[in-house]
Formats: structure tokens, C-alpha cells, sequence
């Protein structure tokens, strides 16, 4: 039985804003082995950054509000912690990878003076051995001759390089757990190409689980073990990668699939999902895709469907699997 | 170019376009007695767009696709080169004939955050097009107008008197389309028209792009860096690497296979939505190379797996190769 690193159980986040409540994740539930990559995929909105934000305590309240549910890190509820047992977390157990390295790294401070800080400050190192420990750590990410950019600022990287930099300081107290928020998004395809073949292989070489939020299935298709895909602040589907790019259960993930343009076929027609996203203030009653759904039921409008058993280890959350319904 | 048919169906005709801007620097560096650095954003392309078809124009940021849209609707000037419209040298053109052109060519950008004004109407928004290039008379057939136009965009009359903060991304480029739209233009060139848009919602609007080609016959210059979008859209594809087209050729071949070692390695680099097909990875060294005051010779130099030393010293030009196929490399 491998060992369950982080354990997300019931996490629903609200905001509670000017203009009403706002439930940003609603009752999603899923772990992560020791050694796993998950991706969480989903579109704009969908809840994915709010769960990585919910599992590093950084969702600001207020607004924001962990209604319900529980966060297990090694067994341990991340939400019970106080302020100094998380700081003690973040960094040296849990790091994270944010999609925009210019606003995710400190313009005003050299690279080795924002990484050494965090070596200094979790692992009590001297300033000259955090020092060395920088220079290591660029050179493992790939930065080229890391004793010259050093002291460079953030600005003098191109947008690859940051991603580099934000990793190399992700990885610099040699955490378990990576959460990666679209790393990749803000990147050219080639530039993309490098930083997930960096990312993948560190967290092989270094026995590390990761967690990649992204919007794009062509990512997770190549980067991770098991996918969860979240629709409106629910999961909606989770299993295997290979079991979901095959047998996809849930319509959405279907609707997903087919909307993405091919690389080695050309259709005259993309088959896309109808209507857009709903908004999230006034969300539709049962299921939230119910009114771009082409199997929508009556069930479907009065009730949230849960989370089921489809195949071994697949999970839909869909009407249509239940016993006896008909389309 | 001789070879395709008169030029009769030939609607936009590049030659040699070049856009270079002088950086000056600031202050400090021009004491510091710093020379004045040349970007070459654009550097001698050439393209051509018969009508009724599709070119997809991609390549990596930076390389000059966002300056060739705004080059060819003269929204900046260009340092050299030729921009011919329906056989008519576009760069002669006086200011009225411009503006009076301009109909005939429209843009629909990436952001409809930022390309749609906030204060306005999704009526005003349609109608006032039609006012510039007085193309409606009374109120009532401006009105009639923009709801056709509306609806052929997939809105409905209930979404004229809106404002757009009360459309969601995607309903926003269908009014940045039906604005486009509103002048019976020949060529529309869309700039990223669908990289900020969600995937589901981006299917619907290269579905649209398509039908309304079909329905007005229009001629596309589609600007992506989205390959599978640019395969999925375009009949003719340009790739563009710091500056210069690479290679240019029917989609489905290039795609199929790619000469040029720059679009085999961006062909490469993408992630596929599919676990059984291979892993995305990137077959050049380093990264993108800078248009800033660039050496001669190939701009992949330093980067290539097939470079020699006469790479480094002559640019390599855009030659034929059979089958409506161009590509720039001194190493077929």
C-alpha cells in the first residue's frame, strides 16, 4: 500500500464578498501517493488555484473561508496549524511554483539573496553556505554559468530562466511536496518544453509528489500519473491519466477532449461544449454543467450529483451513472 | 508565387517587409557613450494570401507575427518592403484612400477585455464602423444591421444595449468579430483572436471564424502561437523565428513533415492531449535568440543540430521546394 502524502477530504473555500457569497471549491475530495504526480485540471475559475491555495493556508480571510472539510499532510490537519507550525511547513515540506515568476519573485533583491533567505531561515545556514547552496541549486535547474547570474536581478532573466529561478527556490529546502500553479502557461511551447522535462525529472530524481494545476490536458497528458478534473468548484472526474484520455466518464471531460484542435488531423468542425462557464455568484441548481450538458436529465437540475465509482480507481460525478437512470 | 494562377486572386502580396525600431537607450547609457542598438522586429519577409484562403502565421513570442499584422493595416510604417492590396501598392496610399481602405482590411484582437470600450454599447460598438465608412443611412437600418450582425455571431437582440463587462470572454470576441464584421471587409486578420480564451469556449470561436468564411467568403491572416489552432484553421502556414519566415507551406504537409529544423523542433515541443504520443521535448540548444542588433547569417545559429560555418555568415533566403512549399535553411 503506497503511502498517502496529502489527503484532501470534503475542502470547500467561500468568499464572502461585497456582492453575496461565492463557493470557489465545493466539496472536493482526492489524494496523492508519495512519488505521484496529479494534475488538476480545469478552465479559468474552475476552483484549481484555490485548492493549491487552500493546501499552503494562503487564501486571505477575509474574504476568503475554509467552510468545511479537512487538509492531511502526513497525517497531520494543515488547517489546525497555527501560524508558526505552518510557516514551518511552507518551504521546508510543501513548496509551490507559481505561474508568473515577475510577480512571484522580489524585484528589489538579487536571486541568491531571495533564495538564501530560505535557506537561512529554515535550514540555519551561514550566509556563505547559503551561498554555495545557491549556486548548486541554479546549476541543477539549468541555469548556465549560475556563479555569474548570482547576483543578478530578476529582470535580467528571460521568462524561461525566472521559471528556473522560482524552481531552484521551490526546491532549495528540499520539500516532498511541490504544488505547481501553470508553470508552464506563461511560457513559448519550446521554453515549455524544457521547464516540464526539469520539473518531471526533479521530482523522479528526488522522490518528490507534485501537484500541477493546469488548464491544458496536452500538459498533464505527459507530465502526470493521475488527473482530477474540476468543473465550477466541483471535481468532476478523477482517476488514472491513461483510463481518463481513454475512457473519459464525465461529459465535460468528453466535451474537454473533443474541443481541443488536433496536431495531426485537420476537421473541418471542432466539436466544442455549448454556452459558457456559468457564473459562479449565481450558480445553477444540481449539477453546475447541467445547462451545457447534451445529457441533461431532470435529476440533474435538482440534484449535485457525487463522486462514484465508474471503473476500478475512476471516479465520475455524473447522473448518468447512476443505476437505473436513463438519458 | 509565378507559378499559383494569375494574380487576379491574389489579395495581399508582401515583399521584403522589414520593420526595424532604433533603440535609443537612456540617459546613462548614451553618456556611458552606448551605441544606439537596431531591433530588427521584422527582417525582409515575404508572403502572399489568395482570396478566400486561410494563412496561419505562428511562432514563439517576440518574433515579429503582432508587427507583420500592424505593418500590413499600416498602423505603423514600415522601414522597407512592399505591401500590395488587390495588386495596389498599400504603402502609396494617401490618407483619405487609407481610411477608405481600411474597410476592406479589419483587425480582431486578442484581449476583448482591452479591445472593446467599456463605456459604450454592444450597439454602439457595431454601429459606429458603419458611421465611419458611411455604409448605413437611417437609425432603424443601423439597428437592423448590427442585429444581423449579432446574430450571425451566435447573440442575440437581447445583448444590443449591453455594455461589455456584461459578456463573458468569449461573447466578448463574438462582438469584437461582429465589429470586424460590420464592414464587409475582404481580409480580416485576427491577432491571437482565441490564446485568451478557455479551451471549450476556444473551439466555438474557431468554429465561428470558419462558418463566417464560408458564409462571406472572407480571406484570413490568422496570427497564433498555438500550433494545433494554427493546423486546425489554416489552409497555408508561415513560421516565423526572430524576424524572418522560416518556411511556409500547405498545412497539412507542413505539418506532416517539417523541413526547416526551427518548425521541426516547435512541432516537437508540443504537448499533444494524448498520453500515447511522444513526450513533449525540445530538439534545439538554448534559448530564443535575440532581434536586437542580430549577427548575420541564420538567426537559429547557435541553436541548430545541422549548423555549419556558412550558416553564420549568409542569412539563408526563402526558396521553393515543389508543392506551394518554401523553406529558409542552407541545409535541405
Amino acid at each position: 500500500m503506497p503511502e498517502t502524502v496529502l489527503e484532501l477530504d470534503d475542502l470547500t473555500v467561500r468568499f464572502r464578498l461585497r456582492r453575496g457569497d461565492l463557493t470557489a471549491v465545493d466539496g472536493v475530495s482526492f489524494a496523492i501517493d508519495r512519488g505521484e504526480t496529479f494534475g488538476l485540471v480545469g478552465e479559468s475559475g474552475s476552483g484549481k488555484s484555490v485548492t493549491a491555495r487552500a493546501i499552503m493556508r494562503l487564501i486571505p480571510d477575509p474574504p476568503g473561508e475554509i467552510q468545511r472539510g479537512r487538509i492531511l499532510f502526513g497525517g497531520d490537519n494543515v488547517l489546525d496549524k497555527s501560524d508558526a507550525e505552518m510557516r514551518a511547513l511552507r518551504g521546508r515540506h510543501i513548496a509551490m511554483v507559481f505561474q508568473e515568476p515577475m510577480s512571484a519573485l522580489n524585484p528589489v533583491f538579487t536571486v541568491c539573496e531571495q533564495i538564501s533567505d530560505a535557506l537561512r531561515t529554515n535550514l540555519g545556514l551561514s550566509r556563505q553556505e547559503a551561498r554555495e547552496r545557491v549556486v548548486e541549486l541554479l546549476s541543477l535547474v539549468g541555469i548556465p554559468s549560475p556563479q555569474k547570474r548570482l547576483d543578478s536581478y530578476v529582470h535580467e532573466f528571460s521568462g524561461g530562466m525566472r521559471q528556473r529561478v522560482m524552481l531552484a527556490m521551490a526546491l532549495s529546502c528540499n520539500p516532498g511536496f511541490l504544488i505547481a500553479d501553470e508553470p508552464t502557461t506563461a511560457l513559448d511551447v519550446t521554453i515549455q518544453a524544457t521547464i516540464l522535462e526539469l520539473i518531471t525529472g526533479m521530482i523522479e530524481r528526488l522522490g518528490m509528489s507534485l501537484l500541477f494545476i493546469t488548464h491544458n490536458l496536452g500538459v498533464v497528458a505527459h507530465s502526470c500519473d493521475k488527473i482530477g478534473v474540476m468543473y465550477a468548484s466541483h471535481m468532476v472526474e478523477l482517476g488514472e491519466k491513461r483510463e481518463i484520455f481513454a475512457n473519459p466518464q464525465h461529459p465535460y471531460t468528453v466535451g474537454l477532449l473533443n474541443s481541443i484542435p488536433r496536431l495531426d488531423a485537420q476537421a473541418r468542425h471542432l466539436t466544442p461544449i455549448a454556452g459558457s462557464v456559468c457564473n459562479m455568484m449565481e450558480p445553477p441548481s444540481g449539477c453546475k454543467f447541467h445547462p451545457r450538458c447534451v445529457h441533461a436529465m431532470d435529476v440533474c437540475r435538482r440534484e449535485v450529483p457525487r463522486l462514484k465509482e465508474v471503473a476500478p480507481g475512476h471516479l465520475a460525478a455524473c447522473h448518468l451513472h447512476d443505476r437505473g437512470a436513463t438519458a | 508565387m509565378t507559378s499559383q494562377g494569375a494574380t487576379g486572386d491574389m489579395l495581399l502580396e508582401v515583399k521584403g517587409l522589414t520593420k526595424h525600431f532604433t533603440l535609443h537607450g537612456d540617459i546613462y547609457s548614451k553618456l556611458a557613450g552606448e551605441k544606439t542598438q537596431l531591433l530588427k522586429a521584422v527582417d525582409g519577409i515575404d508572403f502572399h494570401i489568395r482570396r478566400g484562403e486561410t494563412l496561419g502565421l505562428v511562432g514563439e513570442s517576440g518574433c515579429g507575427k503582432s508587427t507583420t499584422a500592424r505593418l500590413v493595416t499600416r498602423l505603423i510604417e514600415p522601414t522597407a518592403g512592399e505591401v500590395r492590396l488587390k495588386d495596389e501598392d498599400l504603402l502609396a496610399f494617401s490618407p483619405a484612400r487609407m481610411k477608405e481602405t481600411r474597410k476592406d482590411v479589419q483587425l480582431v484582437f486578442q484581449d476583448p477585455y482591452s479591445s472593446l470600450n467599456p463605456r459604450k454599447t454592444v450597439m454602439h460598438i457595431l454601429s459606429r464602423p458603419m458611421e465611419i465608412h458611411g455604409l448605413a443611412g437611417s437609425w432603424s437600418e443601423k439597428r437592423d444591421r448590427v442585429l444581423d450582425l449579432l446574430r450571425r455571431v451566435g447573440l442575440g437582440v437581447e445583448h444590443i444595449d449591453r455594455y461589455p463587462h456584461e459578456f463573458s470572454g468569449g461573447q466578448r470576441q463574438r462582438i469584437a468579430i461582429a465589429r470586424a464584421l460590420s464592414v464587409d471587409p475582404e481580409l480580416v486578420i485576427g491577432d491571437e483572436p482565441v490564446s485568451a480564451l478557455d479551451v471549450s469556449i476556444q473551439a466555438q470561436i474557431l468554429n465561428l471564424f470558419r462558418d463566417l468564411q464560408d458564409e462571406f467568403g472572407l480571406t484570413y491572416l490568422f496570427i497564433a502561437h498555438d500550433l494545433s489552432v494554427i493546423r486546425h484553421i489554416s489552409d497555408r502556414v508561415a513560421v516565423m523565428y526572430v524576424g524572418k519566415i522560416v518556411e511556409t507551406g500547405p498545412a497539412a504537409q507542413l505539418f506532416e513533415e517539417p523541413l526547416h529544423p526551427y518548425t521541426k523542433a516547435l512541432l516537437a515541443a508540443v504537448p499533444e492531449a494524448d498520453p500515447d504520443k511522444p513526450p513533449p521535448r525540445l530538439t534545439l540548444r538554448g534559448e530564443v535568440s535575440t532581434p536586437l542588433d542580430p549577427p548575420p547569417g541564420c538567426r537559429l545559429c547557435g541553436r541548430c543540430p545541422r549548423e555549419t560555418a556558412i550558416c553564420a555568415e549568409v542569412s539563408p533566403p526563402l526558396v521553393d521546394v515543389g508543392g506551394d512549399r518554401q523553406v529558409a535553411c542552407h541545409h535541405l
